[in-house]
């Protein structure tokens, strides 16, 4: 970097008093320091993650109804109820297909918003901040949005409002699983939420494309448009992409408060942390069942983060690229 | 990016699984929060799920408030899944002292409720002896009845004069009234968004019941598929209600004109008399089929104590003083906010508000065709009859399966309870 001469010029010469060593105690402690500034960190991590995951899986070996400290030993009795269990199958056939449709809509959605943004002369500032501001949002308060007054089934609200003055009878978006309309609502609440978060990330990823790139290619007769987009914009973008993406996923896994407060007494349309919710918490209270169902979600997020890993090769370091 | 050194390859590798797990102990670590502030330090807390009428949370904690041995504060529960709430923060340090519900048998076998025994009995015969009955076990009373309600068909009178409607005497009658009723404006019924407020209703019309008396399941009658059939039927007409914004619990719908009929409880009287004046009639769930009968569900609300907790006499006595001496406060409990019928003979008597009009066919209703909570029915079986309906009632599954479905439930907590 050009900076590089610039700076050196500037510094003083290496200062001296370290070679004397009076602070080597502290600095040479290395491991001491290590475990100063992670051990809180180690310390609160393990008390509410490690001791909680220790604690579900000892309770998914156990009778735990309306109890976390169970005495009957069952073995694996709670993990062939629930892979028995069609909800929680279902639950987990459900988070599929939900995350097959909103993670490429909202990669989909929030490049394009970081590009049509990327493109603007004047009131960038403004439009970027227009779109990030849903983020700002809670899940709940949105849902309650979506579930009162856009996607109610009565005459009044806002899409059948909409939809009545081209004649389309009055639809109940939540209710009526037949045709399955509830995905529209609950994709569209998440797609209005997360889409402006992941538009500033492609953003900040548009403007680090070096313009010299795109001269080259215009030079070597690439067309503006598509041409560009496909063979410069998105090779650039993507590590980006990749991050993306899988922040995404991991958003998808954690999907819960819009299934949670749009659907209601259903036996559809609940991800698995929703189904595991009403196995451990709801009216049952059976901590052992869903305990077991935790395990076997962990083991399966497990695997396929390790498989994706394999695949896109994220977290392989900077040697890979 | 650029790492900083190769050499912290070890740690950052480490952490990052760290990470990893942190992320997926958010399923372990999820449930934590019980829906509480900090508690009310030495005060005695009450859970109360919130009730619809306006004033009924002053009115709690006005009772509260003229209670002089102990500070009593109040969790007003918000939100539709109450039991939820209840049953998670019972297991926790963070658990009401006491708490409204219905009477339902695990909570006693699970030694959650007090016996309650001590301070019913002196004023048992006060009672509606129905109510004493639904909450007794072993000769044992586990709660205190604080009002009861009965829940019905509310229609306009004049819409249905204007179809030429007659109100609906069987299932089958309904459903031709509300296809009559149906406009481009109004629908012609309203059962709440997820018909969970008919099943019990619907069961006993079909001459059936929830469990018999020898608490086995009598709920899976021919009668009752044929009434499920029926509901599919009223599901997908088209004339049925979906999606409003207000539940069924609240008068809304019928009073916006969003639909003819509602199905409601005896509360939500006042508010759709003061809107709708005269043009407001009742009538029960009508039966299903030749050998049903209509019915009511005579709902309602209890104070329980919670046996786990630390101060259990102090609760006790605050109950006793509040639903069991204190007149004035359980009659203005039961007639100035909501209408509900007190579980107290002496004070159902004298309320002139049940006397005459609507109130009183109301009153009717709840002694001729109503039907009160079984103790041995629990929320894991409500739940599996509500998967019924979701089941074959919104969606197009085949009945009987879906009772077969709920069969299984319902007998594998039979067994958990009764052995």
């Amino acid at each position: 970097m050009s900076t590089t001469t610039t700076r050196d010029l500037a510094r003083p010469a290496p200062a001296k008093p370290s070679k004397a060593g009076p602070r080597r105690g502290l600095r040479g402690s290395g491991t001491f320091n290590f475990w100063l500034f992670t051990g809180p960190f180690l310390i609160g991590l393990l008390i509410f993650v490690y001791v909680p995951i220790g604690w579900s899986i000892w309770l998914s070996f156990y009778e735990a109804r309306f109890t976390v400290t169970p005495s009957t030993f069952v073995g694996f009795d709670n993990y062939r109820f629930m892979l028995e269990n069609d909800n929680f199958i279902g639950a987990l056939g459900t988070f599929t297909v939900f995350a097959a449709i909103i993670v490429p809509t909202t990669w989909a959605l929030s490049l394009g918003l970081a590009l049509l943004v990327n493109r603007l002369r004047f009131m960038r500032a403004f439009f970027r901040s227009v779109f990030f501001l849903p983020t700002a949002c809670s899940y709940v308060a949105a849902s309650l949005i979506w579930k009162m007054s856009i996607f109610n089934g009565v005459r009044f609200g806002l899409a059948n409002t909409v939809l009545g003055w081209f004649g389309v009878e009055n639809i109940a978006w939540l209710d009526n699983p037949n045709p399955p309309w509830y995905w529209l609502v609950i994709l569209t609440a998440r797609l209005w939420l997360q889409s402006g978060f992941y538009m500033i990330l492609f953003l900040a990823a548009l403007q680090n494309i070096p313009g010299e790139l795109y001269e080259a290619a215009a030079i070597d007769g690439a067309k503006p448009g598509w041409q560009t987009f496909r063979h410069i914009t998105l090779p650039q973008l993507r590590a980006t992409s990749t991050a993306v993406i899988l922040l995404l996923l991991i958003a998808a896994y954690q999907a819960f408060d819009e299934f949670f407060n749009l659907l209601s007494k259903t036996t559809w349309g609940r991800p698995p942390l929703v189904e595991l919710y009403y196995t451990a918490l709801g009216d049952n209270q059976d901590y052992g069942a869903g305990s077991a169902g935790a395990v076997i979600l962990t083991l399966l997020i497990v695997i396929v983060t390790l498989f994706q890993g394999k695949i896109m090769g994220f977290g392989r370091g900077d040697e890979s690229k | 990016m650029s790492a900083l050194s190769n050499s912290n390859w070890d740690r950052r590798t480490v952490l990052r699984a760290a990470m990893g797990l942190a992320a997926a102990g958010g399923l372990a670590a999820c449930g934590s929060n019980t829906g509480r502030g900090s508690g009310g330090g030495d005060a005695l807390v009450q859970y109360f799920h919130a009730y619809g009428e306006a004033g009924t949370e002053q009115a709690i904690k006005r009772y509260a408030k003229a209670y002089k041995d102990a500070n009593v504060a109040t969790q007003w529960i918000t939100g539709s899944n109450f039991e939820s709430k209840l049953f998670a923060s019972l297991l926790t340090k963070e658990a009401p002292d006491l708490f409204e519900f219905h009477p339902q048998i695990q909570l006693i076998k699970s030694g959650q409720v007090a016996d309650l025994t001590d301070i019913v009995e002196p004023v048992k015969d006060d009672f509606n002896q129905a109510d004493i009955a639904s909450h007794t076990v072993d000769g044992k009373i586990y709660g205190v009845r604080m009002i009861d309600d009965p829940q019905f068909f509310f229609y306009r009178k004049s819409m249905l004069e204007k179809a030429n409607v007659e109100v609906p005497q069987t299932l089958d009658e309904l459903l031709e009234a509300a296809a009559k009723l149906t406009t481009d404006k109004v629908k012609g019924v309203y059962l709440g968004n997820t018909l969970q407020a008919v099943i019990r209703p619907m069961i006993w019309a079909a001459g059936a019941d929830t469990l018999n008396d020898k608490n086995e399941p009598a709920y899976h009658t021919d009668a009752v598929v044929d009434g499920i059939k029926q509901m599919r039927k009223l599901f997908t007409s088209g004339d049925l209600l979906l999606g409003a914004p207000a539940d069924y619990w609240d008068p809304s719908a019928l009073v916006q004109g969003l639909t003819a009929m509602q199905f409601c409880g005896m509360w939500a009287m006042p508010v759709m008399q003061e809107a709708l004046g005269d043009d407001l009639g009742i009538f029960p769930f009508p039966k299903v089929g030749d050998a049903g009968k209509p019915s009511v569900y005579n709902g309602g609300w209890s104070m329980f104590v919670n046996a786990k907790g630390d101060r259990v006499d102090e609760a006790k006595e605050y109950v006793k003083w509040l639903w069991i001496d204190n007149k004035e406060y359980q009659e203005d409990w039961a007639l100035s906010y909501g209408f509900h019928i007190p579980p107290r003979t002496s004070i159902a008597e004298s309320a002139d508000k049940l006397k005459s009009g609507l109130p009183a066919e109301g009153v009717k209703l709840f002694n001729e065709f109503g039907h009160f909570d079984n103790i041995g029915w629990t929320q894991a079986m409500i739940k599996a009859t509500e998967d019924v309906f979701a089941d074959a009632v919104r969606k197009d599954a085949d009945p009987e399966a879906a009772l077969d479905k709920c069969d299984k439930v319902v007998n594998a907590e039979l067994k958990k309870l009764f052995g």
